[in-house]
Protein backbone atom coordinates (compact mmCIF):
# COMPACT_ATOMS: atom_id res chain seq x y z
CA UNK A 1 0.00 0.00 0.00
CA UNK A 2 2.97 2.74 0.84
CA UNK A 3 4.83 1.49 -1.93
CA UNK A 4 2.02 2.24 -4.26
CA UNK A 5 1.23 5.28 -2.31
CA UNK A 6 5.24 6.37 -2.86
CA UNK A 7 4.91 5.28 -6.86
CA UNK A 8 1.61 7.62 -7.20
CA UNK A 9 3.65 10.65 -5.48
CA UNK A 10 6.74 10.44 -7.58
CA UNK A 11 4.30 9.77 -10.87
CA UNK A 12 2.94 12.73 -9.61
CA UNK A 13 5.82 14.80 -8.47
CA UNK A 14 7.77 14.02 -11.84
CA UNK A 15 4.17 15.06 -13.75
CA UNK A 16 3.86 18.35 -12.09
CA UNK A 17 7.34 19.39 -13.13
CA UNK A 18 7.48 18.52 -16.50
CA UNK A 19 4.15 20.24 -16.58
CA UNK A 20 5.34 23.71 -14.98
CA UNK A 21 8.79 23.14 -17.19
CA UNK A 22 6.32 23.12 -20.29
CA UNK A 23 4.55 25.77 -18.82
CA UNK A 24 7.27 28.11 -19.17
CA UNK A 25 7.25 27.98 -22.55
CA UNK A 26 10.40 27.90 -24.80
CA UNK A 27 12.40 29.03 -21.47
CA UNK A 28 15.70 31.25 -21.31
CA UNK A 29 18.51 30.42 -23.51
CA UNK A 30 20.95 27.70 -21.92
CA UNK A 31 25.05 28.13 -22.16
CA UNK A 32 27.72 28.42 -20.87
CA UNK A 33 31.54 29.15 -22.27
CA UNK A 34 32.40 31.74 -24.54
CA UNK A 35 31.03 31.40 -28.56
CA UNK A 36 32.78 31.36 -31.49
CA UNK A 37 32.15 31.40 -34.59
CA UNK A 38 33.09 32.44 -38.07
CA UNK A 39 31.11 35.64 -38.55
CA UNK A 40 29.88 36.33 -35.13
CA UNK A 41 26.29 36.78 -35.69
CA UNK A 42 25.58 34.42 -32.47
CA UNK A 43 23.45 35.78 -30.06
CA UNK A 44 22.93 35.30 -26.55
CA UNK A 45 19.83 35.41 -24.68
CA UNK A 46 20.74 35.01 -21.33
CA UNK A 47 22.77 31.64 -19.92
CA UNK A 48 22.47 29.74 -16.68
CA UNK A 49 24.10 27.82 -15.11
CA UNK A 50 24.13 24.96 -12.04
CA UNK A 51 27.26 24.58 -9.60
CA UNK A 52 27.01 21.81 -7.26
CA UNK A 53 29.06 19.93 -5.29
CA UNK A 54 28.31 17.39 -3.03
CA UNK A 55 30.60 14.59 -1.73
CA UNK A 56 33.87 16.71 -3.51
CA UNK A 57 32.50 16.15 -6.53
CA UNK A 58 31.46 19.34 -8.51
CA UNK A 59 28.42 18.53 -10.93
CA UNK A 60 28.89 21.62 -13.67
CA UNK A 61 25.12 21.48 -15.71
CA UNK A 62 24.98 24.02 -18.21
CA UNK A 63 22.84 24.20 -22.05
CA UNK A 64 24.60 25.14 -25.40
CA UNK A 65 22.10 26.55 -27.18
CA UNK A 66 23.19 28.28 -30.52
CA UNK A 67 20.87 31.56 -31.20
CA UNK A 68 22.19 32.02 -35.05
CA UNK A 69 25.47 31.71 -37.02
CA UNK A 70 26.66 29.28 -39.74
CA UNK A 71 26.45 25.70 -40.13
CA UNK A 72 28.96 25.26 -37.57
CA UNK A 73 30.16 27.32 -34.65
CA UNK A 74 31.17 26.22 -31.17
CA UNK A 75 32.39 27.35 -27.34
CA UNK A 76 35.03 26.71 -25.43
CA UNK A 77 34.73 26.05 -21.45
CA UNK A 78 37.85 26.09 -19.32
CA UNK A 79 37.49 23.32 -16.25
CA UNK A 80 39.01 23.49 -13.23
CA UNK A 81 39.92 19.42 -13.88
CA UNK A 82 39.47 16.35 -16.06
CA UNK A 83 35.87 15.78 -16.09
CA UNK A 84 35.14 12.10 -14.61
CA UNK A 85 32.05 11.71 -16.74
CA UNK A 86 30.96 13.82 -19.16
CA UNK A 87 26.80 13.02 -20.06
CA UNK A 88 23.97 14.84 -21.39
CA UNK A 89 22.41 16.57 -19.16
CA UNK A 90 18.82 16.06 -17.58
CA UNK A 91 15.50 17.04 -18.99
CA UNK A 92 14.58 19.54 -16.63
CA UNK A 93 17.43 20.39 -13.99
CA UNK A 94 18.13 24.12 -15.24
CA UNK A 95 14.32 24.87 -16.41
CA UNK A 96 13.49 23.48 -12.63
CA UNK A 97 16.14 26.02 -10.57
CA UNK A 98 14.74 28.93 -13.14
CA UNK A 99 11.18 27.69 -11.84
CA UNK A 100 11.82 28.32 -8.42
CA UNK A 101 13.29 31.87 -8.67
CA UNK A 102 10.95 32.54 -11.38
CA UNK A 103 7.60 31.08 -10.25
CA UNK A 104 5.37 31.50 -13.55
CA UNK A 105 2.32 33.73 -13.16
CA UNK A 106 -0.98 31.35 -13.47
CA UNK A 107 -1.70 31.22 -16.58
CA UNK A 108 -4.62 29.48 -18.62
CA UNK A 109 -4.93 26.81 -21.29
CA UNK A 110 -3.43 29.37 -24.14
CA UNK A 111 -0.16 29.11 -22.12
CA UNK A 112 2.61 28.97 -25.06
CA UNK A 113 4.05 25.38 -25.15
CA UNK A 114 7.54 24.42 -25.42
CA UNK A 115 8.19 22.57 -28.78
CA UNK A 116 10.03 19.95 -28.25
CA UNK A 117 13.71 19.50 -26.86
CA UNK A 118 14.33 22.72 -24.30
CA UNK A 119 15.30 25.39 -25.92
CA UNK A 120 53.24 24.69 -26.42
CA UNK A 121 50.73 21.26 -27.36
CA UNK A 122 47.53 20.72 -26.48
CA UNK A 123 46.96 16.73 -26.42
CA UNK A 124 42.89 15.66 -26.28
CA UNK A 125 42.02 13.91 -23.43
CA UNK A 126 38.20 12.97 -24.27
CA UNK A 127 35.94 13.02 -26.77
CA UNK A 128 32.03 12.54 -26.98
CA UNK A 129 29.45 13.10 -29.10
CA UNK A 130 26.12 14.10 -27.18
CA UNK A 131 22.86 15.09 -29.63
CA UNK A 132 24.67 17.56 -31.97
CA UNK A 133 27.27 18.39 -30.03
CA UNK A 134 30.75 16.86 -30.66
CA UNK A 135 32.79 17.70 -27.07
CA UNK A 136 36.66 17.31 -27.11
CA UNK A 137 38.49 17.94 -23.76
CA UNK A 138 42.00 19.39 -24.62
CA UNK A 139 44.48 19.61 -22.17
CA UNK A 140 47.64 22.16 -22.13
CA UNK A 141 48.75 25.80 -22.11
CA UNK A 142 46.69 28.93 -23.69
CA UNK A 143 49.05 29.01 -26.74
CA UNK A 144 48.43 25.17 -27.22
CA UNK A 145 44.56 24.87 -26.71
CA UNK A 146 44.39 28.27 -28.63
CA UNK A 147 46.29 26.78 -31.46
CA UNK A 148 44.39 23.34 -31.47
CA UNK A 149 41.12 25.46 -31.74
CA UNK A 150 42.31 27.22 -34.74
CA UNK A 151 43.51 24.04 -36.14
CA UNK A 152 40.00 22.55 -35.73
CA UNK A 153 38.15 25.71 -37.15
CA UNK A 154 37.47 27.79 -34.23
CA UNK A 155 37.89 31.24 -35.41
CA UNK A 156 38.72 32.84 -32.08
CA UNK A 157 38.06 36.61 -31.13
CA UNK A 158 41.23 38.84 -30.57
CA UNK A 159 40.62 38.49 -26.42
CA UNK A 160 40.60 34.87 -26.80
CA UNK A 161 44.78 34.95 -26.56
CA UNK A 162 44.43 36.82 -22.89
CA UNK A 163 41.26 34.81 -21.59
CA UNK A 164 42.64 31.73 -22.45
CA UNK A 165 45.97 32.43 -20.65
CA UNK A 166 43.90 33.52 -17.43
CA UNK A 167 42.47 30.32 -17.30
CA UNK A 168 45.11 28.34 -18.54
CA UNK A 169 47.23 30.00 -15.08
CA UNK A 170 44.97 27.42 -13.24
CA UNK A 171 43.66 24.63 -14.93
CA UNK A 172 45.33 23.20 -18.28
CA UNK A 173 41.49 21.63 -19.08
CA UNK A 174 39.30 23.33 -21.09
CA UNK A 175 36.48 21.76 -22.75
CA UNK A 176 35.68 22.61 -27.12
CA UNK A 177 32.08 22.42 -27.69
CA UNK A 178 31.25 21.69 -31.59
CA UNK A 179 27.70 22.27 -32.57
CA UNK A 180 26.76 20.32 -36.06
CA UNK A 181 23.72 21.79 -37.72
CA UNK A 182 23.74 19.19 -39.73
CA UNK A 183 23.40 16.38 -37.43
CA UNK A 184 20.92 18.56 -35.42
CA UNK A 185 19.08 18.66 -38.59
CA UNK A 186 18.92 14.73 -38.64
CA UNK A 187 17.79 14.28 -35.24
CA UNK A 188 15.10 16.73 -35.94
CA UNK A 189 16.57 19.90 -33.59
CA UNK A 190 16.96 23.50 -34.35
CA UNK A 191 18.91 25.68 -34.16
CA UNK A 192 18.42 27.56 -30.88
CA UNK A 193 17.13 24.42 -29.17
CA UNK A 194 19.68 23.75 -26.17
CA UNK A 195 21.46 20.76 -25.56
CA UNK A 196 22.00 20.23 -21.73
CA UNK A 197 25.29 19.09 -21.22
CA UNK A 198 26.49 17.87 -17.31
CA UNK A 199 29.94 17.01 -16.78
CA UNK A 200 31.52 15.82 -13.05
CA UNK A 201 34.68 16.76 -11.85
CA UNK A 202 36.68 16.14 -8.52
CA UNK A 203 37.56 19.52 -7.19
CA UNK A 204 38.85 21.08 -3.41
CA UNK A 205 36.14 23.54 -3.85
CA UNK A 206 33.57 24.58 -6.30
CA UNK A 207 34.18 26.90 -8.78
CA UNK A 208 32.20 28.95 -11.60
CA UNK A 209 33.62 30.17 -14.47
CA UNK A 210 32.12 33.62 -15.74
CA UNK A 211 34.78 35.85 -17.39
CA UNK A 212 34.58 33.65 -20.75
CA UNK A 213 31.10 34.64 -21.18
CA UNK A 214 32.13 37.99 -22.13
CA UNK A 215 34.64 36.32 -24.53
CA UNK A 216 34.50 38.27 -28.09
CA UNK A 217 31.93 41.11 -26.82
CA UNK A 218 32.43 44.53 -26.83
CA UNK A 219 33.56 45.95 -23.28
CA UNK A 220 30.19 47.70 -23.57
CA UNK A 221 28.23 45.08 -23.81
CA UNK A 222 25.60 43.34 -21.59
CA UNK A 223 25.98 39.84 -20.45
CA UNK A 224 23.49 38.03 -18.60
CA UNK A 225 23.46 34.97 -16.36
CA UNK A 226 21.44 32.73 -13.84
CA UNK A 227 24.04 30.74 -11.84
CA UNK A 228 22.18 28.14 -9.22
CA UNK A 229 24.42 27.04 -6.81
CA UNK A 230 23.77 23.56 -4.74
CA UNK A 231 25.86 23.31 -2.07
CA UNK A 232 26.12 21.13 1.42
CA UNK A 233 25.96 24.32 3.42
CA UNK A 234 26.06 28.24 2.27
CA UNK A 235 29.02 29.27 0.46
CA UNK A 236 31.50 31.71 0.66
CA UNK A 237 32.52 33.72 -2.11
CA UNK A 238 34.50 35.45 -3.95
CA UNK A 239 34.32 37.96 -5.61
CA UNK A 240 31.74 39.21 -3.50
CA UNK A 241 28.30 39.78 -4.77
CA UNK A 242 25.86 42.32 -4.10
CA UNK A 243 23.96 41.44 -1.45
CA UNK A 244 26.36 39.30 0.10
CA UNK A 245 27.99 40.77 3.69
CA UNK A 246 31.88 39.29 2.96
CA UNK A 247 35.44 40.31 2.95
CA UNK A 248 36.88 40.69 -0.17
CA UNK A 249 36.81 42.63 -3.72
CA UNK A 250 32.92 42.94 -4.62
CA UNK A 251 31.72 41.13 -8.13
CA UNK A 252 30.90 43.95 -10.38
CA UNK A 253 27.51 42.86 -11.67
CA UNK A 254 26.87 40.13 -9.85
CA UNK A 255 23.95 39.79 -7.23
CA UNK A 256 23.03 37.05 -5.11
CA UNK A 257 19.35 37.22 -5.22
CA UNK A 258 18.50 33.94 -3.12
CA UNK A 259 20.18 32.08 -0.05
CA UNK A 260 18.36 29.47 1.12
CA UNK A 261 17.86 25.70 2.51
CA UNK A 262 16.97 23.79 -0.58
CA UNK A 263 13.50 22.52 -0.38
CA UNK A 264 13.12 18.90 0.23
CA UNK A 265 10.50 19.76 -2.83
CA UNK A 266 13.14 21.24 -5.04
CA UNK A 267 15.41 18.26 -4.13
CA UNK A 268 13.17 15.79 -4.78
CA UNK A 269 11.97 16.66 -8.40
CA UNK A 270 16.02 17.81 -8.93
CA UNK A 271 17.02 14.06 -7.95
CA UNK A 272 14.35 12.56 -10.15
CA UNK A 273 15.98 14.27 -13.32
CA UNK A 274 18.26 11.99 -15.64
CA UNK A 275 21.73 11.29 -13.77
CA UNK A 276 20.92 13.72 -10.85
CA UNK A 277 20.34 10.60 -8.54
CA UNK A 278 23.29 11.61 -6.48
CA UNK A 279 21.21 14.56 -5.19
CA UNK A 280 20.23 14.21 -1.02
CA UNK A 281 17.12 14.59 -0.70
CA UNK A 282 17.54 17.37 2.14
CA UNK A 283 20.35 19.13 3.79
CA UNK A 284 20.83 21.22 0.43
CA UNK A 285 21.39 24.74 0.27
CA UNK A 286 20.44 26.67 -2.68
CA UNK A 287 22.15 30.07 -3.68
CA UNK A 288 20.77 32.20 -6.97
CA UNK A 289 23.29 34.60 -8.61
CA UNK A 290 21.99 36.87 -11.45
CA UNK A 291 24.27 38.36 -13.45
CA UNK A 292 24.05 41.74 -15.10
CA UNK A 293 27.21 42.70 -16.52
CA UNK A 294 29.43 44.47 -19.22
CA UNK A 295 31.47 42.38 -20.74
CA UNK A 296 34.39 45.00 -20.11
CA UNK A 297 33.33 44.35 -15.99
CA UNK A 298 33.56 40.72 -16.15
CA UNK A 299 37.59 39.87 -15.28
CA UNK A 300 36.87 37.46 -12.71
CA UNK A 301 35.78 34.18 -11.69
CA UNK A 302 33.23 33.03 -9.20
CA UNK A 303 35.67 30.97 -6.12
CA UNK A 304 33.34 29.63 -3.68
CA UNK A 305 33.95 27.73 -0.27
CA UNK A 306 31.88 25.71 1.44
CA UNK A 307 33.61 24.43 4.58
CA UNK A 308 33.66 27.87 6.17
CA UNK A 309 36.78 29.21 4.91
CA UNK A 310 37.94 31.90 2.35
CA UNK A 311 37.51 31.55 -1.20
CA UNK A 312 40.94 31.21 -2.99
CA UNK A 313 41.48 34.62 -5.18
CA UNK A 314 43.26 32.56 -7.72
CA UNK A 315 40.21 30.51 -8.15
CA UNK A 316 38.17 33.69 -8.59
CA UNK A 317 41.27 35.06 -11.14
CA UNK A 318 41.69 37.99 -8.81
CA UNK A 319 45.42 37.48 -7.49
CA UNK A 320 48.52 39.26 -8.61
CA UNK A 321 49.79 37.02 -11.63
CA UNK A 322 46.47 37.66 -13.54
CA UNK A 323 46.62 41.47 -14.36
CA UNK A 324 46.08 41.78 -17.56
CA UNK A 325 49.79 42.78 -18.28
CA UNK A 326 52.39 40.76 -17.78
CA UNK A 327 54.73 43.20 -16.13
CA UNK A 328 54.47 46.30 -14.48
CA UNK A 329 52.42 49.43 -16.68
CA UNK A 330 54.53 51.91 -17.82
CA UNK A 331 52.84 54.39 -14.94
CA UNK A 332 54.96 52.45 -12.74
CA UNK A 333 58.32 52.83 -14.18
CA UNK A 334 57.93 56.26 -14.47
CA UNK A 335 56.93 56.75 -11.13
CA UNK A 336 59.99 54.83 -9.83
CA UNK A 337 62.13 57.10 -12.51
CA UNK A 338 61.12 59.69 -10.65
CA UNK A 339 62.04 58.76 -7.34
CA UNK A 340 65.56 57.75 -8.13
CA UNK A 341 65.74 60.64 -9.79
CA UNK A 342 64.89 62.58 -6.57
CA UNK A 343 67.28 60.62 -4.71
CA UNK A 344 70.20 61.22 -6.83
CA UNK A 345 69.62 64.83 -7.04
CA UNK A 346 68.70 65.14 -3.32
CA UNK A 347 72.12 63.18 -2.94
CA UNK A 348 74.28 64.71 -4.73
CA UNK A 349 72.81 68.28 -3.41
CA UNK A 350 73.68 66.95 0.20
CA UNK A 351 76.95 66.17 -0.47
CA UNK A 352 77.75 69.45 -2.96
CA UNK A 353 75.98 71.40 0.24
CA UNK A 354 78.18 69.32 2.52
CA UNK A 355 81.50 70.24 0.71
CA UNK A 356 80.56 73.68 0.39
CA UNK A 357 79.96 74.48 4.20
CA UNK A 358 83.25 72.26 4.65
CA UNK A 359 85.50 74.37 2.07
CA UNK A 360 86.11 77.24 4.49
CA UNK A 361 86.87 75.22 7.29
CA UNK B 1 92.51 49.54 13.65
CA UNK B 2 90.04 52.27 13.42
CA UNK B 3 90.76 54.55 10.70
CA UNK B 4 91.41 58.60 11.08
CA UNK B 5 88.44 60.51 11.66
CA UNK B 6 89.21 62.78 8.92
CA UNK B 7 89.76 58.99 6.25
CA UNK B 8 86.24 58.10 7.30
CA UNK B 9 84.83 61.16 6.75
CA UNK B 10 85.87 60.98 3.25
CA UNK B 11 84.69 57.41 2.94
CA UNK B 12 81.40 58.39 3.70
CA UNK B 13 81.36 60.81 0.92
CA UNK B 14 82.80 58.16 -1.91
CA UNK B 15 80.06 56.02 -0.87
CA UNK B 16 77.29 58.65 -0.44
CA UNK B 17 78.58 59.47 -3.90
CA UNK B 18 78.35 55.65 -5.37
CA UNK B 19 74.73 55.39 -4.58
CA UNK B 20 73.86 58.99 -6.07
CA UNK B 21 75.28 57.14 -9.25
CA UNK B 22 73.93 53.93 -9.07
CA UNK B 23 70.47 55.75 -8.54
CA UNK B 24 71.07 57.94 -11.33
CA UNK B 25 71.66 55.02 -13.79
CA UNK B 26 68.43 53.10 -12.50
CA UNK B 27 66.78 56.65 -13.87
CA UNK B 28 67.83 56.43 -16.35
CA UNK B 29 67.34 53.11 -17.34
CA UNK B 30 63.48 53.55 -16.00
CA UNK B 31 62.55 56.30 -18.23
CA UNK B 32 64.48 54.37 -21.14
CA UNK B 33 61.84 51.58 -20.04
CA UNK B 34 59.00 53.70 -20.61
CA UNK B 35 60.27 55.22 -23.57
CA UNK B 36 60.81 51.47 -24.91
CA UNK B 37 56.85 51.45 -25.66
CA UNK B 38 57.58 54.26 -28.43
CA UNK B 39 60.51 53.48 -31.14
CA UNK B 40 62.33 56.13 -32.48
CA UNK B 41 65.01 56.11 -34.95
CA UNK B 42 65.89 59.28 -36.71
CA UNK B 43 68.72 60.21 -39.17
CA UNK B 44 69.05 56.42 -40.37
CA UNK B 45 68.41 54.96 -43.89
CA UNK B 46 67.65 51.46 -43.15
CA UNK B 47 66.87 50.46 -40.07
CA UNK B 48 65.21 47.39 -38.28
CA UNK B 49 62.27 47.61 -35.71
CA UNK B 50 61.39 43.94 -33.47
CA UNK B 51 57.61 43.99 -33.25
CA UNK B 52 55.53 41.47 -30.67
CA UNK B 53 52.14 40.71 -30.61
CA UNK B 54 50.89 39.36 -27.40
CA UNK B 55 47.57 39.12 -26.04
CA UNK B 56 46.76 40.91 -29.33
CA UNK B 57 48.36 44.31 -28.78
CA UNK B 58 51.57 45.72 -30.72
CA UNK B 59 54.55 46.28 -28.58
CA UNK B 60 55.67 49.12 -29.34
CA UNK B 61 52.77 50.68 -29.47
CA UNK B 62 53.71 53.38 -31.82
CA UNK B 63 56.99 54.68 -33.86
CA UNK B 64 58.58 57.59 -35.14
CA UNK B 65 60.61 57.80 -38.17
CA UNK B 66 62.53 60.09 -40.14
CA UNK B 67 61.04 60.61 -43.98
CA UNK B 68 63.16 58.56 -46.05
CA UNK B 69 64.06 55.87 -43.65
CA UNK B 70 63.65 52.21 -44.79
CA UNK B 71 62.19 50.32 -41.95
CA UNK B 72 62.35 46.35 -41.70
CA UNK B 73 59.50 44.96 -39.21
CA UNK B 74 60.91 41.89 -37.52
CA UNK B 75 57.10 40.87 -36.30
CA UNK B 76 56.56 37.89 -33.80
CA UNK B 77 53.39 36.56 -32.86
CA UNK B 78 53.37 35.16 -29.62
CA UNK B 79 49.35 34.33 -29.95
CA UNK B 80 47.38 31.19 -30.88
CA UNK B 81 45.65 32.59 -33.00
CA UNK B 82 46.66 34.92 -36.41
CA UNK B 83 47.44 38.39 -36.82
CA UNK B 84 48.65 41.14 -39.66
CA UNK B 85 50.90 43.80 -39.91
CA UNK B 86 49.22 46.24 -42.13
CA UNK B 87 51.73 49.94 -42.74
CA UNK B 88 49.51 52.49 -44.46
CA UNK B 89 47.72 56.07 -43.96
CA UNK B 90 44.47 56.07 -43.35
CA UNK B 91 43.31 55.72 -46.32
CA UNK B 92 45.16 51.99 -46.76
CA UNK B 93 43.66 51.46 -43.23
CA UNK B 94 39.77 52.05 -44.25
CA UNK B 95 39.86 49.98 -46.97
CA UNK B 96 41.66 46.89 -45.55
CA UNK B 97 39.10 47.31 -42.54
CA UNK B 98 36.29 47.12 -44.72
CA UNK B 99 37.08 45.14 -47.71
CA UNK B 100 37.46 41.21 -47.41
CA UNK B 101 41.21 40.35 -48.62
CA UNK B 102 43.17 37.39 -48.69
CA UNK B 103 46.28 36.58 -46.32
CA UNK B 104 48.99 38.84 -46.87
CA UNK B 105 52.20 36.93 -48.48
CA UNK B 106 54.77 40.27 -47.98
CA UNK B 107 54.66 40.64 -52.09
CA UNK B 108 53.34 44.04 -50.75
CA UNK B 109 55.67 46.24 -48.69
CA UNK B 110 54.36 46.79 -45.74
CA UNK B 111 51.93 44.40 -45.39
CA UNK B 112 52.22 40.80 -43.49
CA UNK B 113 50.15 38.24 -41.95
CA UNK B 114 51.65 36.34 -39.07
CA UNK B 115 50.52 33.25 -37.99
CA UNK B 116 49.97 32.18 -34.30
CA UNK B 117 53.77 31.88 -32.74
CA UNK B 118 55.63 32.51 -36.10
CA UNK B 119 57.52 35.58 -36.89
CA UNK B 120 57.42 37.35 -40.30
CA UNK B 121 58.97 40.55 -42.12
CA UNK B 122 58.00 43.62 -44.27
CA UNK B 123 59.97 46.25 -44.87
CA UNK B 124 58.47 49.67 -45.93
CA UNK B 125 60.12 52.90 -47.07
CA UNK B 126 58.80 56.04 -45.57
CA UNK B 127 59.44 57.95 -48.55
CA UNK B 128 56.07 59.47 -50.29
CA UNK B 129 55.90 62.89 -49.40
CA UNK B 130 52.53 62.92 -49.04
CA UNK B 131 52.50 61.18 -45.82
CA UNK B 132 51.26 63.50 -43.53
CA UNK B 133 52.92 62.93 -39.76
CA UNK B 134 49.60 62.24 -38.13
CA UNK B 135 48.00 59.84 -41.48
CA UNK B 136 50.10 56.87 -41.02
CA UNK B 137 49.27 53.96 -38.87
CA UNK B 138 50.01 49.85 -38.42
CA UNK B 139 47.12 47.36 -37.77
CA UNK B 140 45.59 44.76 -37.63
CA UNK B 141 42.27 44.22 -40.15
CA UNK B 142 41.29 40.94 -39.18
CA UNK B 143 37.06 40.89 -38.01
CA UNK B 144 37.20 42.55 -34.93
CA UNK B 145 41.00 42.92 -33.92
CA UNK B 146 41.30 46.61 -34.88
CA UNK B 147 38.30 47.74 -32.69
CA UNK B 148 39.78 45.26 -30.16
CA UNK B 149 42.68 48.10 -30.45
CA UNK B 150 45.39 46.63 -32.57
CA UNK B 151 47.10 49.87 -34.57
CA UNK B 152 48.86 52.04 -33.65
CA UNK B 153 50.34 55.99 -35.13
CA UNK B 154 53.59 55.80 -37.16
CA UNK B 155 55.08 59.77 -36.92
CA UNK B 156 56.91 60.71 -40.15
CA UNK B 157 59.31 63.82 -39.46
CA UNK B 158 61.08 65.71 -41.75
Amino acid sequence: MRTRRRVRRRALVTGVTLALVLAIGAGPAFACGGLVSPNGTIQLVRTTTMAAYHDGLEHYVTGFDFEGGGAEFGSIVPLPANPIRIVRGGDWTLQRLELEVNPPEPVGVSAPLATGAVSGEAAVIQEKDIDSLHLTVVKGGAFGVGKWATDHGFLLPPDAPAVLDFYAKRSPYFMAVQFDAKRAQARGESIGDAVPIHLVMRTRQPWVPLRILGLGARSNAPIRADVFLLTDRAPNMLPVPAGVIGSGPAAPGLRQERSEAASSFLLQQLGSDRGMGWVPRSGMWLTFLSLDARAGQLTYDLALNVDGGAPSRVDAGIGPSFGRRAGPPALVWAVAAAVALFMAMTAVAVRQGRVGTRSPA
Amino acid sequence: MTPPRGRRAGGRGTRRRRPALVLAAVALLAVSGTACSRASAEGRSHLTVEVTIHHSAFQPSSFSFRRGTSVTFVIRNTDPIEHEFIVGDQAVQYYMEHTAHPRHDGSVPGQISVPPGATRTTTYTFTDVTHRTSDMQFACHLPGHFRYGMHGPITVTA
